[in-house]
């Protein structure tokens, strides 16, 4: 791996540090409404929402409440982007004429953009009307962001506050988030965007002739204010089927690295927050302590891999040195980007629940492609969705501490908080749903015509290979954590089979979204109500490198035993067969 | 729950309103006002006329036919039949996929056919993510220098002049690859030395496989 590798990883860890505190610190402030200077410019505009809304920001919910408000935001959501996209023929802002979105499509995609999944059945360019990018998809980049803080934020006061019946009001946390935090990065974010050649155009699409003759015409549009929420909501879902790929989504290394950047900037700066709201920075540092350290392996294996490139090139004829060029697998990657920054860019965005690709994963060494694979399979934890990855640590952390209670014999205690029966449980719970989403939904996937006949890479006459079997894996893998990448080869929409993949896939998101967060917040209503008991010498610390140990072990332990037997069968056996 | 639905519908338009109707106008209007070519797709206009993006490649039909042209990366994308925009794509073949092999082979032909004889660098023979890569390393360029001086009668020394221009250094020194923009390079080939375009005589089996998008 280059000097250029190494430089620009310390680079990027370096600066995410350094943007996570202040912005950390900053979250911290907003939900707890003490953010004077911001609300001095925008404080009417809050109290405007709430007096049309008739909300009182000071009447609090129980978690029940909260999760209920949450579904009801949601449906109501998915709803209105269900119906547009049905609708977007009749609508104006459509000027390659688009015709509705099917119906099966239409569903798939509004459960998928609702998730914070964003998986895309469909290419954007052919797919997808002005309208429906700006509005339809572009409105949950926003809310399913938002809705992941809320949640987030939620369960860490339930674990910092004692006696407490209540875990925040859902309706200022989500005008909150927005208003003090998403939007007004966005529009910084997406002008700087435009000055890289992100285009952001109400236009129809561009033409001329080719050097050979040919006339070309390249769709436009209102790109650089959805790629900014897409990147910093981790949301993934590109305005163009190549997503940041594409030169008017990413079209410099310097944006893409900015967009690495904001991909895991809220995730990283909630460990901040975390630390803040339970006064104890420390517990905040081991948890981003543990999360970087996921990422950093994952990195070097990505990246290891993809530099050496693979027998097949070289023997091709192809020249996998690095004299003058980048070398290795170059096969669906950027020229500009090159291994470095598309190995990095795509550890962060599998490590996070982004999904965003500036290379094409169907395309890596089969080590290299397993590196993103699990990453999803972990929960989404390294760092993780925004929110999401919150939520998802600490249901992890619980289960560490509980793991650890047991090896000594004593009573497990988080922070000062008894974990009871009812906390194991939820925790369990969440741990297990996605397992069985994934593994249940693949095999189905491999067992049916249907699921078989959208996988791309075939042997000779079409014999199943082990790559065909991790397309479907990786389908279900980021569907479920709602991630939204893809092996893209697989053909999830075809009007010949219009049904499978926008059915199975549109459960496994749901699954992998809605019931994890009623047990996150089901956690956090439980031990809000919780007495706090002084924190002793027999406390089980939970900051440290033996605490960032335990909790490192607890999730890679769950995800390899739950994942090892299928990881086996597609990425590991087909190296082995590279190789042979 | 009349007052949650009410609330939920107040507070879902209010958003929908701030974050799908303001705040892409504001970046709308603070883009065509601060970088208007850029926001509208950095076209390279030449006369008046419109030659090309200068952020997206533009393949040939049949490299072979092309010689007084630097060829790009290989390309999968491809127009899209109801709307005739291009559509964006990677190859998605697997590591060990078989048609990624005779695909490169096939290639890597192509150009020892030219005359090329050191090695042929990856990134020249392997289809981008978008297929729609305006770049070639420093090295995937130089290989197709003595085709290109031989069919516009140019110095080789000329050439490399031409291409150092329209090289970009990695960013602070570490972000991203060093590269050359084939468009705008060709276009100034075109500038210094014109040429008539003619096709040598097809040789079939050099012909590169016609692109071959896996849709996604």
């Amino acid at each position: 791996m280059s000097a250029r590798f190494w430089i620009l990883d310390v680079v990027f860890f370096a600066l995410l540090v350094a943007i996570a505190i202040p912005f950390g610190r900053f979250l911290t402030r907003v939900f707890a409404g003490e953010n004077r200077a911001s609300q001095r410019a925008l404080g009417w505009l809050e109290r405007g929402i709430y007096r049309v809304a008739g909300v009182d920001p000071a009447k609090e919910h129980s978690w029940t409440a909260y999760a209920g408000l949450m579904l009801l935001f949601s449906l109501v959501t998915q709803l209105v982007t269900h119906v547009l996209l049905r609708y977007q023929h009749k609508l104006p802002f459509n000027p390659t004429k688009l015709d509705a979105v099917p119906p099966w499509l239409a569903y798939n995609t509004a459960t998928s953009f609702t998730t914070n999944t964003n998986w895309q059945s469909y290419g954007g360019e052919t797919t997808m009307s002005y309208l429906s990018q700006a509005v339809a998809l572009t409105s949950h980049n926003f809310f399913s962001a938002g809705v992941g803080v809320c949640v987030a934020v939620a369960l860490i006061r339930g674990l910092a506050r004692a006696e407490s019946p209540t875990i925040g009001n859902f309706w200022v946390d989500l005008v909150r988030v927005h208003l003090y935090v998403l939007l007004p990065l966005c529009l910084g974010y997406a002008v700087f965007l435009v000055s890289q050649g992100v285009i952001q155009t109400w236009q129809g699409p561009a033409t001329w002739t080719a050097l050979d003759g040919t006339q070309q015409w390249i769709l436009r549009g209102p790109v650089a204010s959805q790629e900014a929420i897409k990147m910093l909501g981790t949301n993934g879902g590109g305005y163009f089927n190549a997503n940041s790929a594409h030169p008017f989504e990413n079209p410099t290394p310097l944006s893409n690295f900015v967009q690495m950047l904001s991909i895991w900037a809220i995730p990283a700066a909630l460990c901040v927050t975390l630390g803040d709201m339970m006064k104890s920075r420390g517990h905040g540092r081991a948890v981003f302590g543990a999360m970087a350290f996921l990422g950093v392996v994952g990195i070097l294996v990505l990246g290891y891999f993809e530099s050496k490139g693979t027998p097949l090139l070289a023997n091709a004829g192809a020249d996998l040195g690095t004299l003058g060029h980048p070398g290795g697998n170059m096969e669906g990657k950027e020229l500009r980007f090159g291994i470095a920054d598309s190995a990095l860019f795509a550890t962060v965005t599998t490590g996070a629940s982004c999904g965003a690709v500036n290379a094409m994963h169907d395309s890596f060494t089969p080590l290299g492609g397993l590196v993103p694979m699990f990453n999803m399979q972990l929960g989404e934890v390294v760092f993780g969705g925004v929110g999401a990855g919150m939520y998802g640590i600490l249901v992890y952390v619980i289960l560490a501490v509980f793991l650890a209670g047991l090896m000594v014999g004593r009573t497990p205690e988080y922070l000062g908080k008894k974990i009871d029966s009812r906390d194991v449980r939820f925790a369990a719970l969440y741990a297990l749903i996605p397992a069985f989403s994934i593994l249940i939904f693949t095999a189905l996937g491999l067992m049916t015509e249907a699921g078989r006949s959208g996988i791309a890479n075939a042997g000779p006459d079409g014999a199943p290979v082990p790559h065909g079997f991790s397309e479907v894996l990786y389908a279900f893998s980021s569907g479920t954590a709602n991630n939204g990448s893809a092996f893209a080869g697989l053909t999830a929409y075809s009007p010949q089979h219009p049904i499978f993949y926008s059915l199975t896939l549109g459960l496994a998101m749901f699954v992998g979204r809605f019931p994890l967060i009623i047990a996150a917040l089901a956690i956090a209503g439980n031990m809000a109500k919780k007495k706090r008991v002084p924190v002793g010498p027999g406390s089980f610390p939970v900051e440290g490198g033996l605490f960032v140990g335990l909790l490192v072990g607890t999730v890679v332990l769950v995800g390899a035993l739950t994942f090892f037997p299928a990881l086996a069968i597609g990425p590991l056996v087909e190296h082995v067969m590279m190789h042979r | 729950m009349i007052k949650n639905l009410r609330a939920c519908l107040a507070i879902t338009a209010i958003l929908l309103v701030l974050c799908c109707a303001f705040y892409p106008a504001v970046v709308t209007a603070a883009a065509q006002a601060v970088f208007p070519s850029q926001a509208n797709g950095s076209l390279l206009v030449q006369n008046g006329v419109t030659r090309g993006s200068s952020l997206l490649g533009q393949t040939f039909g049949d490299n072979a036919q092309w010689p007084e042209y630097f060829w790009g990366r290989p390309s999968a994308a491809s127009p899209d039949a109801a709307t005739s925009v291009l559509y964006s794509s990677g190859s998605n073949y697997g590591p060990l996929n078989p048609a990624l092999k005779d695909e490169v082979e096939a290639r890597v032909k192509a150009l020892r056919d030219t005359g090329v004889t050191g090695p042929i660098p990856v990134d020249l023979v392997t289809k981008s993510a978008s297929g729609l890569d305006p770049h070639l390393s420093p090295a995937a360029i130089q290989v197709q220098i003595p085709r290109v001086a031989k069919a516009r009668g140019m110095q080789e020394a000329e050439l490399r002049a031409l291409i150092a221009e329209h090289t970009e250094a990695p960013t602070l020194g570490f972000m991203g690859e060093r590269r050359a923009n084939v468009l705008t390079l060709n276009l100034a080939l075109d500038a210094k030395r014109p040429v008539a375009h003619v096709a040598p005589a097809p040789a079939s089996s050099t012909a590169l496989a016609a692109p071959n998008a896996v849709t996604p």
